[in-house]
């Protein structure tokens, strides 16, 4: 029998041998994927024992730091949030009990310096050898708590998102969104977050507006059309349009949108400029038959349309935008016949976006015809002091030629002057910008906005405002909180000088 | 340096290593624990010493390396156990005093003889079969965890199947040894008492509703018999007929049907119909809560562990992290502590521990002791595979324990007759001829 027992000690060996292996891969080869898992609740509590990097904001503002605390004979590190509310979505927040949320989930790895940095790793082994407390990497904002504060305040008591940015740089100055919450309170007053209310359903304080949050675009639309229009050669600002008042689709009448002057009006005979300047939807509904929705839907996923922007925002808390069917991004494979063009045109159809994205709209014009990627980051620094990284600015592509952009801004400029976006005037500076007013199915109720940037000649910030269930227009409701901000922001470049 | 000289030795080695294990939790948990949890160390050592005196009057020349291993193992389990929840230390440190009392009470009885038992196989084959039936009995069993391998005397809990498969090794040791030249034969007859012992594993298996146990006893038998008979043909058919049940089974037990589902798919990105609460939710934070949860605490441990009595098992406020992790999952909580490395060392001693075994199986001289040795040895390689392969995700999960080290009396007392059984099987093979 011994042959026999040899071979079953062999086989009780192989059973042994394969816990090992299956061991083995679980600690390394799986590990760092489990981790990242938002159910895992021991990575999260194990990380409570390190000293979490603060985060601040441009100027140095504390946005996130820690309390320590003793329990259970450990010293832990407790998040605290100073800035309460004001960037609660986008810095989020870091709990034991409801996970983490925002910047603390997404930069967590620089934040617990678990971040695969030779450096980082080094000093953190010998740490943990010393028993020393690990200390996290802080990370440094380009957003400007000023700026933020007025963005909040102007959106206060109702549902909405504003994002100021650098066009030339894509770096965000500020990125509000209404309603908010305050993320001292996530982890043992979750209720009272939950309690919140606004006028619109739902509140949903959670949700990140400004880069989460999908709406019509609406007119501001028309500059990714006339984008296309324009950079494609099948239209110059001065290619001219009879206006009846409307447009006719699949045999049927599509009129214009009424307008802060009165009802839908016939403008006659216009000029493509025009059309933008005056947002007439009946020039845009054939512009978009003319060039059809493949057009536009390429030139949309130029403008960074159809990706998660390259924000440093958790991946769940950005949307695409895009075409969207019952909830989902929709790829049409053949636009001819899936895409109303003339609808999309001016900004309806399915189409669903972010602030964000029509934001990166307003910087690509304003930027001369380059897009660059959106970038809430400058610097992560190490516990003593270093900088280990330094986020650069990063194009993300040219989407129109030099011309192209040059022909927009002025057609922007000539909306605020004289069309649609007077309200956005500021004296002395000249202002570029964009109305929308988008039907949300609910009559009289729209999704009003407003994108800009200034000064045109030489664009230093770029906003876009959105604003839900607003009974007026984008013209009358977004674009004063737009020019506000455009001021917040170049009154201070002034004063500096 | 004799065999017993050279266990004594072990012994202070291994009550060194539990020192350090205690002194480490206790370190790290300081302000927690009290300075009693140093007492723990001496006072296993002096228990082991017990059982080592036992040894050297009982089973002179048994192997010196089993009863030191066996300590070992149970001494990790200790000290995790405490680190989790010192009150279920204390309860299982009584037991092992009991297990203890057990092993030295069997090698005491045995020590002139234990081939005797072979003359009473078949009260044992019985023995088995009553025991395996109990949890099934009403008002005895209890269901934990959807699997029925437990029978309750009031407050006391008790693991049946433990001891059945004590019972069911010593029978099948003994018919094996007797029957063996006629089964290798392979007349279609003889085939019988084959298909009788697969109809009862599948009987346990839709009896407890508990695909371990099944495989843990018929895997026994199929490895002994390969043993008597040297024909891999029966197993392998045996095999294929117990594959063929367990998907029969698995097709027509609800509950056995979830634990492969779980096994399979721990982590949906959808929300499922979840049983526990009968609502829609993620699997991962449902039915597979607890493998999903053990896993992360292994995968936690990454290469060198968080150090032992520094694991993550509970939130700050003491809100417990991961379910049953004395028991069933004792294996994931030790694999966040040590480590690969750790961990890997202490899957190694169970190698060597099986190694011991079978050594032991080689050396005895009669088919029954051989039998015996290597029915003992393999079935604790295999337990050792279904639960740890189960936390793994080798294979589905469940509810046998982890032999020696995970909290529980049955299986620690009868952990310590199968390590009496090694030793005095030991003993008679290494005796001087003649004496």
């Amino acid at each position: 029998m011994n042959r026999q027992i040899t071979k079953l000690a062999v086989a009780s060996l192989i059973l042994l041998a394969a816990l090992i292996v299956g061991t083995t891969y679980w600690q390394t080869w799986a590990s760092a994927g489990l981790a990242e898992k938002q159910d895992n609740a021991i990575q999260r509590v194990a990380q409570f024992r390190i000293k979490r990097g603060v985060i601040r904001a441009a100027d140095g503002t504390l946005l996130a730091t820690n309390v320590r605390r003793r329990v259970g004979g450990q010293t832990l590190y407790f998040r605290r949030y100073p800035t309460g509310r004001l960037f609660a979505q986008l810095v989020g927040y870091s709990t034991q009990v409801r996970s983490r949320a925002g910047l603390e989930q997404s930069q967590n790895a620089y934040l617990t310096s678990s971040n695969a940095n030779l450096g980082t790793l080094l000093n953190k082994t010998i740490d943990k050898l010393k028993g020393v407390t690990i200390t996290g990497n802080d990370l440094i904002l380009s957003v400007r708590p000023g700026l933020q504060r007025i963005a909040m305040a102007q959106l206060a008591g109702k549902c909405g998102a504003a994002v100021v940015m650098n066009p030339k740089t894509g770096k965000v100055y500020a990125l509000a969104s209404q309603p908010t919450y305050d993320p001292n309170l996530v982890e043992r007053h979750f209720n009272k977050i939950q309690a919140i209310r606004g006028p619109c359903q739902p509140a949903a304080p959670l949700l990140n507006r400004a880069t989460n949050g999908l709406f019509t675009p609406g007119s501001t639309f028309k500059v990714v059309t006339a984008t296309a229009a324009l950079n494609s050669h099948r239209f110059t600002p001065d290619s001219t349009f009879e206006d009846p008042g409307y447009c006719t689709e699949y045999g049927k009448k599509v009129s214009n949108a009424a307008s802060p002057d009165g009802p839908a009006e016939a403008f006659g005979t216009v000029t493509f400029a025009e059309g933008l300047q005056h947002s007439i939807n009946s020039v845009f509904c054939n512009i978009g038959k003319s060039i059809g929705a493949g057009m536009i839907l390429n030139y949309m996923k130029r403008f960074g349309f159809y990706k998660d922007p390259a924000l440093e925002t958790p991946n769940d808390e950005k949307a695409p935008s895009g075409l969207y069917n019952n909830g989902r991004l929709f790829f049409p494979s053949h636009p001819s016949t899936q895409v109303d063009p003339g609808r999309m045109a001016f900004g309806q159809e399915r189409l669903a976006v972010t602030p964000l994205q029509m934001a990166m709209v307003a910087s690509t014009v304003a930027n001369g015809g380059v897009a660059m990627q959106p970038s809430v980051l400058n610097r992560v620094v190490d516990g003593k002091g270093k900088t280990i990284v330094r986020v650069e600015p990063k194009k993300l592509g040219r989407v129109m030629s030099p011309t192209t952009a040059h022909e927009i801004n002025s057609m922007m400029v000539s909306a605020v002057q004289s069309g649609t976006g007077t309200a956005a005037q500021i004296p002395g500076i000249q202002v570029a910008g964009k109305t929308g007013t988008a039907e949300t199915g609910n009559s009289g109720i729209n999704t009003t906005w407003f994108i800009t940037f200034a000064p045109a000649d030489n664009p230093k910030v770029a906003v876009a405002v959105t604003l839900e269930n607003q009974h007026g227009f984008g013209g009358t409701t977004a674009a004063p909180i737009a020019k506000v901000l455009l001021q917040a922001v170049l009154n201070q470049g002034s004063k500096k000088r | 340096m004799t065999l017993r000289n050279r266990e004594l030795l072990n012994l202070i080695v291994v009550g060194m290593l539990t020192a350090l294990g205690f002194a480490s939790v206790y370190i790290a948990r300081q302000s927690v624990v009290s300075t009693a949890s140093l007492s723990y160390a001496a006072f296993f050592f002096g228990l082991y010493l017990v059982a080592h005196l036992v040894a050297r009057y009982a089973v002179p020349y048994a192997d010196p390396y089993l009863l030191p291993l066996a300590a070992l193992l149970t001494a990790i389990g200790i000290t995790e156990i405490y680190r989790i929840n010192p009150d279920d230390a204390f309860r299982q440190g009584v037991w092992i005093i009991i297990a203890v009392a057990v092993f030295a009470g069997t090698l005491l009885a045995l020590r002139r003889d234990y081939r005797r038992l072979e003359s009473y196989k078949y009260i044992f084959g019985l023995t088995a079969i009553g025991l395996l039936v109990l949890p099934a009995l009403p008002g005895l069993g209890t269901t934990v965890n959807g699997a029925r391998l437990w029978i309750h005397f009031g407050s006391l809990q008790f693991q049946p199947g433990e001891l059945a498969k004590l019972c069911l090794i010593v029978f099948l040791a003994g018919y094996l040894r007797e029957k063996r030249e006629v089964l290798a034969q392979g007349r279609l007859k003889d085939f019988g008492p084959l298909l009788v012992i697969w109809g009862g594993a599948m009987l346990v298996l839709v009896e407890t509703n508990d695909l371990g146990s099944g495989l843990l006893y018929y895997g026994i038998f199929l490895a002994m018999l390969y043993v008597a008979t040297g024909r891999l043909l029966y197993t392998t058919i045996g095999l294929a007929l117990f594959l063929g049940g367990s998907y029969f089974v698995y097709t027509q037990i609800a509950h056995v049907h979830d634990r492969v589902t779980i096994w399979l798919h721990p982590w949906t990105d959808h929300k499922v119909y979840c049983a526990l609460n009968g609502q829609m939710a993620l699997r991962q934070d449902c039915a597979s809560f607890q493998l999903v949860k053990s896993l992360y605490s292994i995968a936690a441990g990454g290469f060198g562990g968080t150090g032992l009595g520094k694991e993550t098992v509970s939130t700050s406020g003491g809100h417990p992290l991961i379910p049953s992790l004395n028991t069933d999952f004792i294996y994931s909580a030790l694999a966040q502590g040590l480590g690969l490395i750790g961990i890997s060392a202490v899957v190694l001693v169970f190698m060597v521990f099986v190694l011991r075994g079978m050594r032991t199986a080689l050396l005895a001289d009669d088919g029954f002791s051989k039998l015996l040795a290597a029915g003992l040895t393999f079935g604790f390689a295999l337990q050792t595979f279904i639960i740890v392969g189960g936390v793994l995700r080798i294979i589905p999960l469940t509810g046998i324990t982890f032999p020696f080290v995970s909290y529980g009396g049955s299986s620690v007392v009868a952990n310590f007759v199968l390590l009496a059984g090694l030793l005095l099987v030991s003993n008679r093979a290494n005796a001087p001829r003649g004496a």
